[in-house]
């Protein structure tokens, strides 16, 4: 994790951008901070990738500052930004070999040419591809082409890297391997990383913090567990993970508890401190629960809080784990329900009825 | 393209090429023969081999001078073109801007203008200006005849441009003109050279334009026009095509030579660059 006390090293205050009528960013407020991974998760057309272009320098807002190391950017072009970017094409230059691609920066450095060839190789070892330096850029796979590209950006020791959809064009398993070793290289080297993805996966697994955008403004900026498990609205907790929604209503205040109407599961009085701030009891109209959080009971020794009935409609198959759709009494929609297939466990046909468990703290308001 | 040719349907097709071929360039054969025949009348039987008409276009003076002013023009011509192609090809390529569609195909029109108009509306321009005839006329004229093919062969090179790649070069801390020198150049660079290769040949051997805005000064072609006049001049005239035929086919075999080593140098088809040759 990052030292105890963070020290911000990007600050975006009040960040707009307009190109002609339509406002691709509409206020921006984020401190980013020294040695965090960082990411902007969002739907194509939210914003994040001209947002990440604003701090590399590609783009300058319309209102607002970006302030990078203490330092206001304003009038600052990206050449003289200590930020240095991994394209989502990757952008190798194709007339030059890998070690001049790596060594490119430090040449504009006007550094003595066994400095760069020492730092091009400590580079290229860092990122696994040793002894690969007089390859010519096209005789490279996309895998390489990537690492190419992150040794790039690393020689020139810049205090924040900046990735633009790393990974997008990589295929399941590849993209899997370099999540995890983006993530180590990261924490090995404490450079503050921001990542730009629509992947949401992605950005669970690789993040300290996300920043969930959708239209031009932040939903949501928290870490991978605060947003999957207090999403702040119903628009942020579908575009994390599959996120069952039930129409609820307040029915009032007991003694230090909210007590909630839920037709679908039953009446249940959650503790205040699960209220999240701001909400206004009167206009609470649902609850989301994950699928994770239902739990189908096989036989009568598993605990659960609560219990409601519900009829499997269907099921998916997934090998660890197995999907059910299941119709609750009064809901149109069947509620999805993940269930672990441990020893033992069978899968429950379509058309039985099961009693599903559920209980207060996996429950999410929203109005 | 080698299995299709091995599937040809019928024999036929392939006598229907070989008299294609002869169509084509058995005129271009005569123009050796004749240079090489020692008879000062262009016609056959030959009658034996000599090399004396190379011999007198090295003494005749007027070629000289003509030779030199073709090549003038010709470089000047090239270089002023394809730098303003490449500025057109650019913007082209990277900017949006108002009314783009109609600028960039007003641009092309001398393409399928007929030359003779051409000539003499800048003839008629000229002479309004009071501009007096000189080599710097016909380079103006051919500079408008030569852009939009440079424009053409450019176009391809600087759309092919990746624009991240010279945003990584910005962003990795090179200069505009770092990045210009660096990344763009070398990545157009075929294009380029072609691009200079194929006006430097239009320019080479246009006629109309450099024979209606020539001064006193003539150009190869206008130069051997008027050689053909005297009849005993025919045979080094013959000479003299057979050096510009032996020349233009080298320059074509070096324009397609060195695109074909840059496509390869970059690991992409070489028909993929297009070019001319």
């Amino acid at each position: 994790m990052t030292s105890p006390l963070p020290k911000p090293i990007i600050d975006l205050k009040g960040i707009t951008k307009s190109f002609g009528t339509f406002q691709a960013l509409k206020g921006i407020d984020a401190t980013i901070n020294e040695g965090e991974f960082f990411s902007l998760l969002g739907p194509s057309g939210c914003g994040k990738t001209t947002l990440l272009r604003m701090i590399a320098g590609f783009e300058m807002p319309s209102s607002g500052t970006i302030m990078i190391g203490g330092k206001n950017m304003a009038g600052v072009p990206a050449n003289r930004r200590p930020t240095n970017m991994v394209f989502q094409s990757y952008a190798i230059f194709p007339h030059l070999t890998v070690a001049e691609n790596v060594g490119y920066g430090l040449k504009t450095r006007k550094l003595p040419k066994a400095e760069i060839a020492r730092e091009v190789e400590q580079a290229l070892n860092m990122v696994d591809l040793g002894g690969l330096g007089a390859r010519a850029a096209h005789e490279l796979s996309g895998g390489q082409r990537q690492r190419v590209a992150l040794a790039r950006a690393l020689v020139m020791k810049p205090k924040v890297v900046l990735l633009d959809e790393p990974l997008s064009a990589l295929d399941k398993k590849l993209r899997d391997q370099m999540q995890v070793e983006l993530r180590q290289l990261q924490q090995k080297l404490g450079i503050t990383f921001i990542l730009v993805t629509h992947d949401q996966e992605e950005a669970l697994t690789m993040s300290d913090r996300i920043a969930v955008m959708f239209e031009g403004r932040i939903a949501q900026l928290a870490t991978p567990e605060q947003l999957y498990r207090r999403p702040v609205d119903r628009r942020v907790a579908s575009f994390i993970g599959v996120m069952n929604f039930l129409d609820a209503r307040a029915t009032g205040p007991i003694n230090g508890h909210l007590a909630l109407d839920i037709p679908a599961l039953g009446s249940i009085a959650l503790p205040s401190a699960q209220i999240p701030e701001g909400l206004d009891p009167g206009r609470l109209n649902s609850i989301g629960i994950r699928p994770e959080m239902l739990t189908i009971l096989f036989d009568g020794n598993e605990h659960a809080e609560q219990v409601a009935r519900g009829e499997v409609t269907g099921t998916a198959y997934y090998g660890d784990m197995t999907y059910y759709s299941v119709r609750l009494p009064g809901h149109a929609e069947d509620v999805t329900i993940s269930m672990r297939n441990t020893a033992g466990r069978s899968i429950v046909p379509a058309g039985s009825t099961v009693p599903v468990g559920w209980g207060a703290d996996s429950i999410v308001l929203f109005q | 393209m080698k299995s299709a040719l091995k599937s040809l349907p019928s024999k036929w097709l392939a006598v229907y090429a070989v008299a294609y071929m002869v169509f084509l360039y058995a005129p271009v054969i005569l123009l050796p023969m004749f240079a090489f025949n020692d008879a000062t009348v262009i016609s056959f039987p030959l009658t034996g081999f000599t090399a004396k008409w190379f011999g007198v276009l090295w003494q005749t003076e007027a070629l000289h001078g003509a030779v030199r002013n073709s090549l003038v023009v010709g470089l000047s011509s090239a270089v002023l073109s394809t730098v303003l192609g490449a500025c057109a090809a650019r913007a082209a390529a990277r900017y949006r801007f108002p009314l783009k569609r109609g600028i960039m195909s007003f641009i092309l029109l001398p393409l399928v203008l007929p030359e003779i108009i051409v000539a003499v509306a800048l003839l008629v321009l000229l002479m309004q200006l009071g501009m007096p005839l000189s080599l710097v006329t016909v380079v103006l004229g051919h500079v408008l005849i030569c852009t939009p093919f440079a424009i053409a062969i450019l176009s391809s090179a600087f759309q092919g441009l990746d624009q991240s790649l010279e945003e990584a070069s910005f962003d990795l801390g090179e200069t505009r003109w770092g990045t210009f020198r660096r990344v763009i150049l070398p990545l157009v660079m075929p294009g380029v050279v072609s691009s200079l290769l194929i006006t430097f040949t239009i320019s080479l051997d246009e006629f109309i334009i450099a024979f209606f805005l020539t001064g006193t000064e003539v150009t190869l072609p206008v130069y051997i026009w008027s050689q053909l006049r005297f009849p005993g001049k025919l045979p080094s005239v013959m000479a003299l095509g057979t050096i510009l035929l032996v020349l233009s086919v080298l320059l074509l075999i070096l324009a397609e030579w060195f695109r074909r080593r840059s496509a390869r140098k970059q690991g992409i088809e070489a028909s993929a660059t297009g070019g001319f040759a």
